[in-house]
């Protein structure tokens, strides 16, 4: 038999509950193991942190899944998780990028971004405050781009088996009919378009790590591209190839799609958008702003004949400002990228064997 | 004046590059060496071989630390970070490079050896304030450029009595190597390196200063350009030791006029001066054991010293047999003539150093030039 007590907790709307029942303390509390053992800590921080944030029907219901009507036609599907650091950075936290980088592998199908998943793994001692902000920035940036977060998981490790946080998060979209973007479309004679400045995201992030600090109002660029690409679809239906250069940034991207296409790449270097204050501090480092990554930018390929009206469209985008045409497809059977510096000469652009260093000297 | 965009300017380059070709006597070959790896990089980066008439070639010379490193300073390094109780602080480039038996850096941190990155020898320095508990080893590698921020660190750690920072100390000289090259060095390659000028290395010039090279140019006859970074600094060098050799004339010539003065930076040779001296030889990669040309920490830093710190006992490593970066580092042989080059020998499995740090010109030409693979010299 319940207890009375529990019985009109029944009675009461489920916003009130949480708060009278609100036992976190969100401002100086930390994650202990008690919220991933699977009891009542763990429902109150989901409770309090997650739900309260992305506050969607389908995520209330408190189901292990989120069951929903997705009609005829094709799916998108995607997923990444997030390890970076630091977590919080100028332009962006670990949040807003997982919400915008799976949004982004969705929209590069040209796929309508709908539903995410966020799985969290929590160190043990990670501050309750900390993980409120980062949570609060996904929520605010899933609200921005149209997404909502049905369905998610928590876990907790113990201290020192985990930097922080790490998130997962998995993407469904819809493709919309007459839409076929992939890879492989890249042909001959094609045109190659990025969608704005290279390495702003790499260069902001590098600047706030420990011992790298300088002087930059770089900010990174993460954002969500799909409705970028609505627009460029209007103008181009028959867009060939979209990839966001993330992680490699631009070379790793061009290198990636020219294997699959089984093409070579001609670039332009004097036709990159690259910032000044991003290729000075490339400069500093020692680093190529092509091997740097990008969170809020796209390359397009396209037929010849619709890359003028395309860079139109994607210039009156708010996240196309700076759009251009970088360089064409060629016939290659070594599938090499190569770029025509501002020199006049010819060098490869080639792909990195691993993460990109700093100069020593 | 920006520094950037107007060294790198393509219209000012064709000038320059027109000049080159104009003036270059064509009954004659003119070998010019880029000492510094920073320039073989720029080079390659900027397809300047693609703007130089053909009988003007480039030789690419040991100036890359990673590269010059022994085998066998490296195995050292690995042992260190092996034991217990230690934290090696490195320079990025040196934790993929190839050591004895396949073993590296960054194997060795996967097998459970603490070691960290790091961007400089401030970032060791901090590691070894908090905490105080390990033995904080910086592996200090570099031509003259590291050299002073080493020194300094040593410094810092003295007076602050900083017991848990050390380093281990293997920083090289650049006019040694200067000599070396030019002299029959190595038994092994009877065909010595037939070297007309060379583009002298930009930020080692900024600390030793030109004055450093007078007695080389002199007693060698052979003109020094002291050349920046930028596309058209190396362009402008090159044209530069065209002229010279044409007239005959044998002279340093600062063409990084706005970054190095004659006596180079006083104050930092000062500070390299206190903390370091010259050991009577070191095993360069490459060109053997060349005399005077690396340095070790004085006697009475000994306290910061790893070598002696750790009893550190010197091992002599053998290369990889097919590899040929000895040759190549010191301009005998091209990439491309290397029989594992591009095949067993890439970035993701280097079999030697020139393929795996970003200055080496294996890495170089692999990474900027392969697309001209068939290419002949």
């Amino acid at each position: 038999m319940r207890a009375p007590r529990e019985h009109a907790m029944d009675t009461i709307e489920p916003e009130s509950r949480a708060l009278k029942a609100r036992t976190l303390d969100l401002t100086r509390g930390r994650v202990d193991m008690s919220h991933g053992g699977g009891g009542r800590a763990m429902a109150h921080l989901i409770d309090e942190v997650f739900r309260h944030a992305f506050d969607n029907p389908l995520l209330d219901r408190g189901d292990d899944q989120a069951q929903f009507e997705v009609g005829a036609g094709r799916l998108a599907f995607t997923t990444d998780s997030y390890v970076i650091s630091p977590l919080f950075f100028p332009g962006g936290d670990i949040g807003s990028l997982a919400v915008h980088g799976t949004v982004n592998d969705l929209a590069m199908a040209g796929a309508v971004p709908k539903w995410l998943s966020s799985a969290f793994i929590i160190e043990e001692g990670f501050p309750l405050a900390d993980l409120k902000r980062i949570v609060d920035s996904m929520a605010a940036a899933a609200r921005a781009a149209g997404v909502q977060v049905v369905t998610g998981d928590t876990k907790v490790v113990e201290r020192g088996k985990g930097d922080g946080v790490f998130i997962n998060t998995a993407g469904i979209g819809v493709v919309p009919a007459g839409v076929d973007i992939h890879a492989r479309r890249a042909l001959p004679g094609d045109a190659i378009l990025v969608s704005g400045t290279l390495g702003d995201h790499g260069v902001a992030i590098l600047s706030h790590r420990q011992g790298l600090a300088f002087e930059t109002d770089l900010q990174s660029d993460s954002a969500p591209l799909h409705g970028l690409v609505a627009a460029m679809l209007v103008a181009a239906p028959d867009l060939h190839v979209l990839r966001d250069p993330t992680r490699g940034g631009v070379a790793a991207t061009l290198n990636e799609i020219a294997q699959a296409a089984g093409v070579g790449m001609h670039l332009d270097e004097a036709a990159l958008p690259i910032r000044a204050q991003v290729r000075g501090a490339c400069e500093l480092l020692g680093l190529d702003p092509l091997n740097v990554a990008n969170e809020g930018k796209l390359l397009a390929i396209c037929a010849a004949d619709d890359a003028q009206r395309l860079l139109a469209a994607m210039r009156a985008h708010e996240f196309g400002r700076d759009a251009a045409i970088i360089g064409t497809v060629v016939e290659d059977a070594n599938r090499f990228v190569s770029m025509e510096t501002v020199f006049g000469g010819r060098r490869m652009v080639d792909w990195l064997t691993g993460e990109q260093l700093p100069r020593i000297c | 004046m920006k520094y950037i965009d107007e060294f790198r300017d393509g219209s000012a380059a064709r000038v320059v590059a027109e000049r080159i070709a104009a003036e270059a006597d064509p009954a004659r070959e003119y070998r010019l060496m880029e000492f510094c790896g920073g320039h073989t990089h720029a080079i390659f980066r900027y397809g300047i071989p693609d703007l130089l008439p053909p009988n003007v070639r480039m030789i690419h010379g040991p100036g890359c630390p990673v590269c010059v490193l022994p085998i066998g300073r490296l195995d050292l390094a690995i042992d260190l970070a092996m034991r217990p109780g230690v934290t090696l602080c490195t320079y990025g480039d040196m934790m993929r490079v190839p050591g004895s038996r396949k073993r590296s850096l960054l194997r060795a941190k996967a097998e459970g050896a603490d070691v960290r990155m790091v961007y400089s020898a401030t970032d060791a320095l901090r590691l070894a304030r908090e905490l105080p508990d390990r033995e904080i080893v910086f592996f200090a590698i570099g031509f003259e450029t590291t050299t002073p921020p080493t020194a300094v660190a040593v410094q810092i750690a003295a007076a602050e009595g900083l017991h848990n920072f050390s380093v281990y100390c293997n920083h090289v000289l650049t006019p040694p190597a200067l000599v070396h090259l030019l002299e029959t060095a190595n038994p092994e390659d009877p065909e010595p390196v037939r070297i007309d000028g060379f583009v002298g290395p930009a930020h080692v010039s900024v600390v030793i200063g030109t004055d450093a090279y007078q007695r080389f140019a002199e007693h060698y006859r052979k003109p020094v350009v002291i050349a920046g970074f930028e596309p058209l600094d190396v362009l402008q060098s090159i044209l530069m030791l065209v002229r010279q050799l044409n007239d005959g004339r044998a002279t340093i010539e600062n063409e990084y006029s706005r970054a190095v003065v004659a006596g180079g930076n006083l104050r930092a040779q000062a500070i390299v001066g206190d903390v370091l001296e010259v050991r009577e030889t070191f095993e360069w990669r490459g060109l053997g054991d060349v005399p005077f040309s690396a340095l070790r920490l004085r006697a009475k830093y000994a306290a910061h010293d790893a070598e002696s710190r750790f009893a550190v006992v010197p091992v002599k490593a053998r290369e990889n047999k097919a590899c040929e970066c000895p040759a190549i580092l010191r301009g005998v042989k091209r990439p491309t003539d290397c029989g594992i080059f591009g095949t067993v020998c890439t970035p993701e499995n280097p079999m030697g150093s020139c393929m795996v740090s970003a200055e080496g010109a294996c890495a170089a030409y692999y990474t900027y030039g392969r697309h001209k693979a068939p290419a002949i010299a």
